[in-house]
Parts: structure tokens; C-alpha cells; sequence
């Protein structure tokens, strides 16, 4: 099966076009080892577009977040050619993957996992410090970006003095502060009320419409499907169908090719 | 990040409390207690350091420890003038004494009699009197922790009387004398006074106290005595080094000492290795965003390091000033006399306080080490 899968992926040509800021060709990945052995990803192709919001949808342990993993160079997979912005993820080694997750991911999580001692300015500063900053210069720049996502009178809270929407908002300025090439989101308003995913919902499409960004969202959440300019179902470790989106702006027609047959 | 390390720490008021605490718990019974055997083991030597102007001392070759003294005949004396390298030599009595007080008041003593003629011995720090007033009849210094153990809320003066074994003795001078090991109340007399007061058989002298000359080591010349009396001779600091370790082999002392620093730094260990665990388990999974973020194993493990260096810091401070403060505040309690923080206790306290903290945070540090930032996507 897996000589196949080379063969497949042999098959395809590298990925080309000026826009497309992720490339997935036949990747597989499996988790556990002999009995226990689960092959979560089965040659899946995916791509996602700058100035794009693409959504990945699909029932629960279908290997979503496994993608998204991969993608965002968190996690490797077994076989396949994975490009990010035209680097070749599987020839990186760990300390060069952190170097690139850092530069050019944005990272928002369904838990928002902030740090809980840290204000909202802080949390959000985390990737300008990480990435050489003063922190009165970090924060600086965060702060304006919280008040771009509508908290600017709540740079100096933690968390706990935030609602899950808010919350979500420090996740995003903490996400976009950077300027990320791409924004990898699992689940962003699975914790959320209707009206907060949506607030949060718009700040991401113009986090992607605006900057060129990639915006990859995983979600179950049909409530915030007209957001995207794509769809890409997944099911039993391979993505089944893109459908082109509903959002107003959307401008990409969908390839066919991208379906995978 | 090391503000955004600190942030982390300081946000968590309890635990950070907590961890200080155990810092600062176990540097304070640490320092409290090495510095007080320090003192014991000083006391130990405490006469021996008193005779400044000797260098050498003299004894039966039966005697290990300035403590317990085994007599020797007089005619010893003139052997060990006659040694070659011996500037001087005199005779050095060393008993223990019921002293009472005219108003009943009884107290164990440490009494020590030195040349009558020459009063060499008698440690040369008088509050109150002078060394030539020990000539007087019935004359004895005793030293101002004693002073005060027999009359209690008295100022220190002179001209009292007391009762040394049924016999008279006044007290002419205050002398600050170290306190000795096996009692606070320590009394200098002349020579022949104080075998009167002890009433001991033919054979009286405990020590012979001597000084070399000649340009000779008092190694060299202890070694001649030796060799030529078939007395035990050493030198001062070997004499004093033995009656330490005296101490040390063969009372409970060190290992009662050692069972409180070794807890108390279990005990820190416990504190301190328990709430950091908690806390870095509180934060793994911000840890895991971190590293997904793109923070680096090595950015990481920093953070943890200053977070551990600021809590042994801050503990290590805190723990030291309440040492400080005890001693301070113990100072002038007699019992305590001679017990000092020293500031080799201090310094490796400091070490041991930052070993505490960073075996404690071993394990908490491999948690953040090992965690996948994969787990970050999985609820
Ligand atoms: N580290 C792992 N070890 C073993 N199995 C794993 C691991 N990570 C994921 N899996 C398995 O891989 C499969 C896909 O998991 P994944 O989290 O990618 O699904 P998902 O599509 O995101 O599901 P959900 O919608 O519930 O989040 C599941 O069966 C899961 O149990
Ligand atoms: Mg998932």
C-alpha cells in the first residue's frame, strides 16, 4: 500500500502557483505501532491559498487535527511531500522547524491556552519576545493589535478576567502579532457563544483578506461554514471534496485538480 | 522572556509563596543549626584557644581532649623545661568545681589554675579587675555568663564571695572568657588555689602549657618533648583540632546536628520539588503552545532556570535574614554565647539551598522538556 502511495505522490507535479502557501501531496501518517497500529492519514492531499480562508471539515477522529499538525510542522508525518511557502517541511530538523513555526505560523487552539498570570498585552507579546523583542516593544506592538481585535481597554487583564470570547481575541492578537504567513486554527469557536464566533469568525477573514494570509480552520461549526472560500471535506483520512465557499468575497474558483479523485 | 519566566512565577501568588517558604525554611534551619555545632565545636576548643600565648601542649599520653585530663606528677614540669626548644613552660590545672552562692545558688564550674608566679594562662580580656588582682588571697576571675548564672539580675561587680568546695573564694575579676563545652561558668585562680579548692591526690597537673623557641616549630619541639618524657606533646591547633573531633566521634552531637540539616533540607527538597511540580503542571500545556509557538527546548529550560534561581534567590534571602535575625536576637543570652553565623555556614548554605532547588526542580524541568506540542490541539 505504502509503495503505492510514493508512486502516487510521484505522480503529482510539485506544486506551483504564486498563491498556493501550502501544499499536501499523499500524506500518510499512523500512530501506535504492530496491533495497535492506526493509519490516521492515508495519502491526503491538501492546499490552502494566501488571502484564503479554507475550512477542513469532517467527522470527529477523521485525522483533522493530524493535518493540521503536520502542516503547522508540529508534528511529521511517515511518508508524503508537504510544502509550506515553498519550503520543504520533511528536510528541516526540530530546532529549524521551532525557527520556521515562529516565523510564519500563527497558532490559534479551541482552549486558547493562554498563560494565565500573564495580562492580555503579555500573552499576545509572547512571539515578537520569543523572536528577539523587548518586552516594552512587544508589547507595545501587541497592545495595538488588541485594539485592533476591539480590547483595547483590556490590555492589562488575565484571562480570568476575560470572557471565552475575549480570550479567543488575545489568542488571535497573539496569533496575528507576528505577521504570520499563515493562521492554523482547530476548533476556534467550539468553545464560544454564537455571537462571539462570529466577531471572532470576521477578525480571522480579515486577518486573511487583508495581509494575504492563509487561514486553515478546523471546525465542526456549521454556524461559521459562510466564512469560507473553501471547504475541504475530510473522512477516514482523505479529503473527499473541496467545495468552493459561500463568503461574499471570495474570489478563487476552485481547481479541479484539487479534488482528489 | 526572562520577564515573561518571572510573570509566569510572580502571577501565581500561593506558590510562589510556597516555594519561598521552603527556601527560606530550609535555609534558616540549616544555617540556625550548622552555625550552633560550630559553636559547640568551638566551645570544644575554647580554653585551648584562650591560652594565646602558648603554642604547645602538654598531657599524659592517655588524654584525648582538653575535656577529660588525666594528672601527671610534678616533677614532669622541670623534665619538659629541660627539653631542648622550650622557651618556657607551666603548669596548667584543669578540674571541674560545685560552686555556691551565699544565697544557696549551686553551679557546676570549669576551674582553671594557672602558674602562680607568672599567671600565664589566664586569658587577657578583663570587663572588670586585672590579672595581677589573682595574686590576692582567695582571689578568682569568672567570666560574665558565669557572673550572671550565679546571681541572676545582678550588675557585674567585684568582691563577692563564694564557696568552691566548702572553701572560700571571692571574685576579684570578670574575665571574658570563651564559654567552655562543659560549662557556661568558667573560673581562672592561681595554681595552687585551685588544688586546694578541688582537693585532688599527690599527682595534680592536668597540663603542661609550653612555648617553643629557639626558631622551632612548635611541631618540632612538641616532638622532643615526646620523645624525651614519654608525655603526649602537640601543638596548640593539633590539640585543638583533636578535642573537635573528640567531640564529633564520640558524642551524639554531629549526628543529632546532621539528622536536622539533613531533614531540613528534605524537607525544603519536598516543598519546594511539590509546588514546582504543581505549578509546572498547572502551566504544561501553555508550555505546549509555547513550544508550538516556536519557543525552543532551550528557550524553555531557561525560563524554568530563572524561575528556580529567582525563588532560591529570594528564599535563600529571606531564609538568611532570619537567621541573622535569631542570632541578633540571641546574642545576649548566655546559653547561646559563642554562637555566631559564620560566613563559610552562609556561603555553603547558599549552595546547598540552590542544590535543593534545582534537585527539586529535576523532574519539573523534564516534564517541560519532554511535553509534545502536538498535545496542544488535543482537548
Ligand atoms: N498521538 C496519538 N497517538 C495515537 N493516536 C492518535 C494520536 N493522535 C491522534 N490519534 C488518533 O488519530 C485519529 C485522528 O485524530 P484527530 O485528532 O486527528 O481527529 P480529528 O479529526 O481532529 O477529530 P476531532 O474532530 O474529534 O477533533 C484518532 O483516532 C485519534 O485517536
Ligand atoms: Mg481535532
Amino acid at each position: 500500500m505504502s509503495s503505492t502511495t510514493i508512486q502516487h505522490s510521484q505522480k503529482h507535479a510539485p506544486p506551483s502557483g504564486s498563491d498556493a502557501a501550502v501544499v499536501c501531496r499523499s500524506i500518510e501518517k499512523s500512530f501506535g505501532e504492530g496491533q495497535a497500529r492506526v493509519r490516521v492519514l492515508r495519502g491526503t492531499d491538501f492546499d490552502a491559498k494566501a488571502g484564503e480562508m479554507t475550512f477542513l471539515v469532517g467527522p470527529s477522529g477523521c485525522g483533522k487535527t493530524t493535518l493540521i499538525s503536520i502542516i503547522g510542522a508540529i508534528l511529521s508525518c511517515d511518508d508524503g511531500d508537504i510544502r509550506v511557502l515553498g519550503d520543504d517541511l520533511r528536510r528541516m530538523r526540530n530546532g529549524r522547524l521551532a525557527e520556521f513555526r515562529l516565523d510564519n505560523f500563527g497558532f490559534i487552539f479551541q482552549q486558547f491556552n493562554l498563560l494565565p498570570a500573564l495580562n492580555a498585552a503579555e500573552n499576545a507579546a509572547i512571539p515578537l519576545v520569543a523572536r528577539g523583542y523587548s518586552t516594552r516593544k512587544a508589547e507595545r506592538v501587541a497592545s495595538e493589535m488588541l485594539d485592533k481585535l476591539g480590547l483595547g481597554e483590556h490590555t492589562r487583564k488575565i484571562p480570568a478576567q476575560l470572557s471565552g470570547g475575549q480570550q479567543q481575541r488575545v489568542a488571535i492578537a497573539r496569533a496575528l502579532v507576528h505577521s504570520p504567513r499563515i493562521v492554523i486554527c482547530d476548533e476556534p469557536t467550539a468553545s464560544l457563544d454564537a455571537a462571539s464566533g462570529q466577531r471572532v469568525m470576521e477578525l480571522l477573514r480579515d486577518a486573511a483578506m487583508d495581509h494575504e494570509r492563509a487561514v486553515i480552520v478546523v471546525t465542526h461549526d456549521d454556524r461559521i461554514f459562510r466564512f469560507a472560500d473553501r471547504i475541504a471535506h475530510m473522512a477516514d483520512g482523505t479529503i473527499s471534496t473541496v467545495e468552493q465557499g459561500k463568503a461574499e468575497h471570495s474570489k478563487t474558483a476552485v481547481a479541479p485538480e484539487d479534488t482528489t479523485p | 522572556m526572562i520577564t515573561t519566566a518571572l510573570r509566569m512565577l510572580i502571577g501565581d501568588k500561593t506558590k510562589l509563596l510556597g516555594l519561598i517558604f521552603g527556601v527560606a525554611f530550609s535555609t534558616l534551619l540549616i544555617c540556625q543549626q550548622v552555625s550552633i555545632f560550630a559553636g559547640l565545636l568551638g566551645r570544644a576548643s575554647s580554653v585551648i584557644n584562650d591560652v594565646r600565648s602558648a603554642d604547645i601542649w602538654v598531657m599524659d599520653p592517655s588524654v584525648r581532649t582538653i575535656d577529660a585530663s588525666y594528672p601527671m606528677r610534678d616533677t614532669e614540669l622541670s623534665r619538659v623545661r629541660g627539653v631542648e626548644g622550650v622557651a618556657w613552660a607551666v603548669p596548667l590545672f584543669k578540674s571541674q568545681v560545685q560552686v555556691r552562692t551565699r544565697e544557696g545558688r549551686l553551679e557546676n564550674a570549669v576551674i582553671l589554675g594557672v602558674d602562680d608566679a607568672s599567671l600565664i594562662g589566664v586569658p587577657n580580656e578583663f570587663l572588670l579587675g586585672r590579672v595581677e588582682d589573682l595574686a590576692l588571697p582567695d582571689a578568682i576571675a569568672i567570666n560574665p555568663a558565669g557572673f550572671r548564672l550565679l546571681f541572676p539580675g545582678a550588675e557585674l561587680d567585684v568582691g563577692r564571695e563564694l564557696e568552691l568546695n566548702d572553701r572560700r573564694a571571692r571574685i576579684v575579676a570578670i574575665l571574658d572568657a570563651a564559654p567552655a563545652f562543659a560549662a557556661n561558668l568558667t573560673i581562672y585562680t592561681r595554681y595552687s588555689l585551685a588544688t586546694t579548692y578541688t582537693n585532688p591526690g599527690r599527682n595534680v597537673m592536668s597540663f603542661i602549657i609550653a612555648r617553643s623557641g629557639d626558631g622551632l616549630s612548635p611541631e618540632v619541639v612538641a616532638q622532643n618533648i615526646t620523645d624525651r618524657t614519654g608525655l603526649k606533646a602537640v601543638s596548640s591547633s593539633a590539640f585543638r583540632n583533636e578535642s573537635i573531633m573528640y567531640i564529633i566521634e564520640n558524642t551524639g552531637i554531629p549526628v543529632s546536628f546532621g539528622t536536622v540539616v539533613v531533614l531540613g533540607a528534605i524537607i525544603g527538597v519536598a516543598i519546594v520539588g511539590l509546588t514546582f511540580n504543581q505549578f509546572i503542571m498547572e502551566n504544561l500545556k501553555q508550555y505546549a503552545a509555547l513550544k508550538a509557538i516556536g519557543l525552543k527546548n532551550r528557550r524553555l529550560l531557561a525560563m524554568t532556570l530563572w524561575q528556580a534561581g529567582f525563588v532560591c534567590v529570594i528564599g535563600y534571602g529571606l531564609g538568611l535574614g532570619a537567621a541573622v535575625m535569631f542570632f541578633r536576637s540571641t546574642a545576649d543570652v548566655d546559653a547561646l554565647r559563642g554562637f555566631y553565623l559564620l560566613p563559610e555556614v552562609a556561603g555553603g548554605v547558599a549552595v546547598l539551598a540552590a542544590v535543593i532547588v534545582l534537585l527539586s526542580t529535576l523532574v519539573s524541568m523534564r516534564r517541560v522538556l519532554t511535553v509534545d506540542p502536538a498535545t496542544v490541539f488535543r482537548g
